[in-house]
């Protein structure tokens, strides 16, 4: 084979997890001494559930291998490098590619429904090289907006897009930015000959259990953030940024550090940006703390400035007094990284996509009981069912479909029957759960809804900063009652007091943590009523979840006393002797399901 | 908010003369600045292994920062911890997706193993038990990170042997 190739392997950490290192370092070892193929270190392109991703490219065609193990890498290497011949057995998707392995490509059809904007680049460039993210058009809408276009009219296209925040609560991008444009900065002085002394801030706490999506953008593409957040201080004439990311992401922190410097090196950071007198903007990375609570606007404020992260009443709005007191936007990574696209391609290409006034596309996270795991990015509209059912394969061994949790603590679970809800923010509003920031966890039928529900309240309950009665104390009776439906020690009359609780901490509470956090409840309430009653009237749980309603039951006629689970019972609660029937003490089990499991001729039931 | 316990700590006291030494180029990087608590925490917890109390102190005294604001601010991030840790941190994912995979199953499974609860160290200082929101793995769930290895799909008994196998390395 004449021509050079390339085979990269995805190292974010979320195949870093699934265990691409030792893969990586087998392919480096493999490769030592070849001229003819590069090795390229990309981030993530969403099929996680499939990861360790290796994928080979050679004259514009892709072809990407799936679960691969160092047994595999050892047949891509020789029979696909060495001799040309297509691994089908581990081949998932494949790009530009027209012959029979198309159609063989499982992965193919997923791929072709979604829309990629937002990840763009993701799993295709090597994060850590700006020389990539240039090739593939990078920085090209800062400098279409540096040269060619006034701050009014980056405003203007970002306002034509019809972009609204990533970060879930929807608000049009473009009039974020006029309210911080037009907000008074500092006077003009030597420093700041424009007085632009306002701020840029780029939420990336992404504290929503679920959700992924920033953490992958920032780790695989992090150049199209920074690059955003430049467009952004251009239109809102801002000269301070900050990215704000979870420490718990080490892997992104680097990445946007590196980036950073390299941003800096080629003069789209730092003093008079692409030869502009007049515009200077540069961004430093601050590490949250752990505190769900920080993704609030302005407890998020709070934060940067070094305090306990409280938000505060508005107003003032951050646009007008945020960091310091200065004019602050803040938007989220998604909505940043959406940014160079639009002033790219434009406000109409972008707007072409959408669905009544949601435009553009959504990155969803797909987990829980589905077969296909990973990042997804659909055109707004595309029904729900369709993401769960062809994008992320439907649920894991086909079982029943029971719901779909939307907006991680704040939104809700959307049931079967309204699956076809297209996801546009108003139309999964109506349902009573939130886009949000896009983390989508499915459930089947043997989920429970109301252990659902405690799991977020106790949640929230432990987030919640504490600075207002309504979400302080009223999460917490909350979850009390619902510990107590779940222990089966609830009464009907716990449902009237959930809902009107809910109400008063919805009206009552300082931010979005409490208006929202009683959310999860009252969906669960209104689709899955019965749930609720079967707990408190029956002191069932339906899905034998809630540890306190349901008992391990060894069928002693069939027991044939092989001590086994005996053995294996963490509490010793099972006895009987060698070929004799087993009992269960109900008392002493603790309901971990292990002899459930290790019986090996399944005489063990959940009643 | 999670309970937290500023308490005296387990570790001997440090003298005045080793926390100079130790923590006096860190005081240094953050004198005469705005808003350093979090960084300021974040870094002594780094050189200490956790937030001794001495060293916030020492800290507060050098940079003119009241101790109980230091503390104030350590107490409401969860990142911040007030005791010397374990050997092998065990970080258990109990987000979303872990949890409708049955984490809490494998907590109950490790708190009974470990005999300890969530945030306590075993009494030989090998393990530490953390729960914590989410790690972002939520395609692998349920998913613990044991130090820097991630751990996904896990059941009850996969997370026992994975820390059975490091106390059998010692």
């Amino acid at each position: 084979m004449s021509s050079k190739m390339t085979v990269t392997i995805g190292l974010a950490s979320c195949g870093i997890a699934a265990g691409a290192l030792p893969v990586a370092q087998e392919l480096e070892r493999l490769l030592v001494g070849r001229d003819d193929v590069e090795i390229k270190k990309v981030g993530c392109i969403g099929c996680c559930y499939m990861e360790p991703l290796i994928g080979v490219i050679r004259e514009g065609k892709t072809w990407t291998y799936g679960r691969v193990d160092l047994k595999t890498l050892h047949r891509i290497v020789e029979e696909h490098l060495n001799e040309g011949r297509i691994v089908e057995d581990h081949l998932i998707l494949t790009e530009g590619v027209e012959d029979e392995s198309r159609r063989r490509a499982a992965e193919n059809p997923r791929m072709e429904k979604q829309v990629r904007i937002v990840l763009r680049n993701s799993g295709l460039i090597d994060p850590k090289n700006i020389h990539e993210y240039l090739a593939r058009d990078g920085y090209r809408g800062l400098t279409k907006a540096v040269r060619e276009m006034t701050r009014d009219d980056v405003i203007k296209e970002v306002l034509d897009s019809g972009l609204r925040g990533r970060g879930g609560a929807g608000f049009p991008t473009g009039m974020k930015w006029r309210f911080a444009r037009d907000a008074k900065g500092d006077l003009p002085n030597a420093k700041n000959p424009n007085g632009t002394d306002k701020y840029l801030v780029c939420n990336a706490d992404e504290g929503d259990p679920g959700a992924f999506m920033d953490r992958s953008v920032l780790e695989s593409d992090p150049h199209s953030v920074i690059e955003g957040m430049a467009i952004g201080a251009y239109a809102v004439g801002a000269s301070h940024g900050v990215i704000y990311c979870r420490a718990e992401y080490p892997m992104a922190i680097e990445h946007i550090g590196i980036a950073l410097k390299q941003a800096r090196e080629h003069g789209f950071l730092g003093e008079k940006i692409l030869g502009d007198e007049n515009f200077s903007f540069d961004i430093y990375v601050k590490e949250g703390a752990g505190a769900f609570v920080c993704g609030e606007e302005t407890a998020l404020i709070a934060s940067i400035e070094g305090q306990r992260g409280m938000p505060r009443p508005r107003p003032p709005f951050p646009a007008n007094s945020g960091i310091w007191k200065k004019p602050t936007n803040i938007n989220n990574v998604e909505t940043w990284a959406n940014v160079p696209w639009i002033l790219t391609h434009g406000a109409s290409a972008f707007s072409v996509y959408g669905h009544g006034r949601s435009k553009g596309t959504k990155v969803f996270a797909l987990a829980g009981k589905i077969k296909k795991g990973g990042l997804a990015e659909v055109p707004m509209g595309m029904s729900l069912r369709e993401v769960i059912y062809d994008i992320a394969g439907g649920i894991e061994n086909d079982k029943k479909f029971k719901a779909v949790q939307l907006g991680g603590p704040s939104g809700g679970c959307v049931p079967e029957e309204l699956l076809d809800t297209p996801v546009d923010y108003e139309s999964i509003n109506a349902t009573g759960a939130i886009m949000g920031s896009g983390g989508m966890v499915v459930m089947d039928e043997d989920t429970c809804v109301v252990d659902v529900a405690r799991f977020f309240l106790s949640f929230v309950q432990k987030e919640s900063c504490g600075k207002c009665p309504f979400c302080r104390i009223g999460t917490r009776r909350m979850l009390e009652i619902l510990e107590r439906i779940t222990r089966g020690e609830g009464a009907l009359e716990d449902l009237d007091l959930l809902s009107s609780l809910a109400e008063q901490i919805r009206d009552g509470s300082l931010c979005g943590l409490g208006q929202t956090a009683p959310n999860p409840v009252l969906t669960t309430l209104k689709y899955f009523r019965d749930e609720y009653v079967a707990h408190i009237v029956d002191k069932k749980c339906p899905a034998k979840v809630c540890a306190p309603l349901i008992h391990y039951v060894v069928d002693e006629s069939k027991c044939v006393g092989c001590t086994r689970c005996a053995k294996d019972c963490p509490v010793k609660a099972i006895s009987g002797g060698l070929k004799k029937p087993h009992h269960i003490d109900d008392e002493t089990c603790v309901r971990c399901g292990l002899c459930k499991k290790t019986c090996p001729i399944s005489c063990i039931a959940v009643a | 908010m999670a309970a937290t316990v500023v308490g005296d700590s387990v570790a001997p006291a440090l003298g005045e003369r080793e926390l100079a030494a130790r923590l006096g180029p860190i005081v240094e990087l953050y004198r005469g600045k705005q808003g350093v608590a979090i960084p300021l925490l974040a870094d002594i917890q780094k050189e200490m292994g956790y937030v001794a109390r001495e060293a916030v102190e020492y800290a507060g005294k050098e940079l003119s920062i009241p101790a109980a604001e230091l503390f104030g601010v350590a107490t409401f991030y969860a990142m911040f911890r007030f005791q010397p840790q374990g050997k092998y941190v065990v970080r258990l994912c109990r987000g979303t997706a872990c949890h409708v995979q049955g984490s809490a199953r494998v907590q109950e499974q490790l708190e009974r193993t470990l005999e300890i609860h969530d945030g306590e160290t075993t009494k030989d200082l090998m393990f530490t038990l953390q729960c914590v929101a989410c790690l972002g793995c939520c395609s692998l769930a349920p998913v613990m990170m044991v130090n820097d290895d991630v751990h996904g799909r896990l059941t009850p008994e996969k997370a026992i042997q994975i820390l059975g196998d490091l106390r059998n390395e010692q």
